[in-house]
């Protein structure tokens, strides 16, 4: 009797199984367009896609969201994606090194700035970047900036201040700049460098110290990949971004015009 | 070179006493649940396997409500003591001593559960006291299960990533263990530091398991020749 129902179970999960398998394939049928993003762009992406997908039927939009230097080197080793949209030029100067941005394709499309936050139920306050160098401030939490653009950013305007050094033994390196900003959101951080979208997201959560532009422009490159075999597809979802319906995303998710 | 020093370190460091943590936790909680029936016995058991099944990140994520600053434990301890587990070494061997329990404490279960007991009555009946019966009997006739948990434990421990990127984070000198500093050169394109790092992992893995070979071998020759 029990062997007749582990065999039935046993039936079950073998259906179980096929049935998912056969459900994958008929998706894979859709035409699937694979963008790799800045970390930064996760919430405004996410709702381009979904707008594209609606103004396009058959067309799923896969996301690949990580800090630009990792998608960079993902990319480099010959991961199969359509679009790269890194957080910085660097990062798109050196894909362009590599040879591996189809020419003519690169464009900036959108801009943002670099902000100081603190946790917003942080017992400290500081009120400008100076005052990272308070004792009461134990750690900033920062991109790394190998990887993180943002992370990268902040260390030129740290330099520029003339705080690197001194503000050293308190940075806690993050994978990506929605780390810090995790980081931030559940206090275990004094203060962090984010992007003003970022700090939006969390408002509430987070408390803005100072906008710092003293450093570069923040301006967001996209580019379709030489590999890619769906330029066609690429093309119309960069052109869509750069559309009129794609600004007002941007612009409601708090980014500006490049 | 040296550069690969400092992680090497840290993570013999780190392993070290994880596998320490996890080996007198885990003999104490085999011991105690194999010499003592109570009500969810199989139930603790399941509690503590668990690390050995549940994603690293999910771990990580008990940690980080548990221990962060601003966690259940984790305030109290901070707002007491002023210290806190988060970005600090001490945080990786709390993460790795976790996923390295389970690995010592069903060895040691299934080892003590080996030992026969008449051994252990028959010292009892010549007047040896419960712990005296545990550390003259049962530990020196379990010891190689122990042993064989034990260094599987120091094994998982040197790899331990998700959990230990999400409580102690990945910071050069501090925190970066092996596996962290491999990710972080390959993430940022650095194949050369990335390859001396595997080179010296691999390395270190290959010795740990012979060695553990060669205990194992001579303790059971050792018991044969008995």
């Amino acid at each position: 009797m029990r062997g007749k129902f582990r065999l039935k179970l046993l039936v079950c999960c073998c259906i179980l199984a096929l049935a998912g398998a056969f459900a994958q394939q008929t998706e894979a049928k859709q035409e699937e367009l694979i963008v790799s993003a800045a970390a930064s762009l996760t919430d405004v992406f996410q709702e381009m896609g979904s707008a594209f997908e609606m103004a396009h039927p058959g067309i799923r939009v896969v996301f690949n969201f990580a800090a630009s230097g990792a998608l960079l080197q993902q990319i480099h080793r010959g991961a199969p994606v359509d679009v790269f949209a890194p957080a910085d030029q660097k990062s798109m100067d050196r894909a362009l090194e590599k040879g591996l941005l189809r020419a003519g394709t690169r464009r900036n499309f959108a801009s943002n700035r670099l902000v100081l936050v603190t946790p917003g139920r942080a017992t400290s306050s500081i009120e400008d970047l100076q005052e990272l160098t308070k004792e009461e401030i134990a750690w900033v939490s920062i991109g790394n900036p190998e990887t993180v653009p943002a992370g990268w950013y902040a260390k030129q305007i740290v330099i520029l201040e003339g705080l690197w050094e001194t503000l050293q033994p308190k940075l806690i390196f993050a994978e990506s700049v929605r780390q810090v900003l995790d980081y931030l959101n559940r206090g275990e951080v004094d203060a962090g460098f984010v992007y003003e979208t970022d700090a939006a997201i969390s408002a509430g959560k987070v408390k803005l110290v100072a906008v710092l532009d003293q450093g570069e422009a923040i301006l967001y490159p996209f580019a379709a990949l030489a590999a890619s075999r769906k330029q066609d597809l690429a093309q119309r979802f960069m052109e869509f971004v750069t559309s009129e319906e794609g600004r007002t995303i941007l612009a409601t998710h708090g980014f500006g015009n490049p | 070179m040296e550069k690969a020093l400092v992680p090497l370190v840290l993570t013999l460091k780190v392993a070290g006493l994880a596998t320490l943590v996890s080996f007198v936790a885990g003999v104490t909680l085999a011991a105690l649940m194999t010499r003592f029936r109570f009500w969810g016995r199989e139930f603790l058991d399941a509690v503590l396997t668990l690390p050995l099944v549940l994603p690293p990140t999910v771990l990580g994520y008990y940690l980080i409500v548990l221990m962060g600053r601003n966690g259940w434990i984790g305030r109290w301890f901070y707002e007491t003591f002023g210290i806190t587990l988060m970005f600090t070494w001490q945080g990786a061997v709390v993460a790795a001593s976790l996923v390295s329990l389970p690995l010592v404490f069903k060895g040691a279960r299934t080892a003590f559960e080996g030992v026969d007991s008449n051994l252990e009555k028959a010292a009892r009946t010549l007047g040896q006291r419960e712990l005296a019966v545990f550390f003259k009997v049962s530990f020196p006739l379990a010891w190689r299960g122990i042993l064989a948990g034990a260094m599987l434990a120091f094994a998982r421990a040197m790899g331990e990533f998700g959990a230990t990127l999400m409580v102690a984070g990945n910071l050069p000198g501090k925190t970066q263990t092996l596996s962290l500093a491999v990710y972080a050169a390959v993430q940022a394109g650095d194949d050369r530091f990335a390859a001396v790092l595997v080179a010296i992992t691999s390395l270190v893995c290959i010795l740990v398991l012979l060695l553990s070979g060669k205990v194992l071998k001579s303790q059971y020759l050792r018991e044969v020749e008995r």
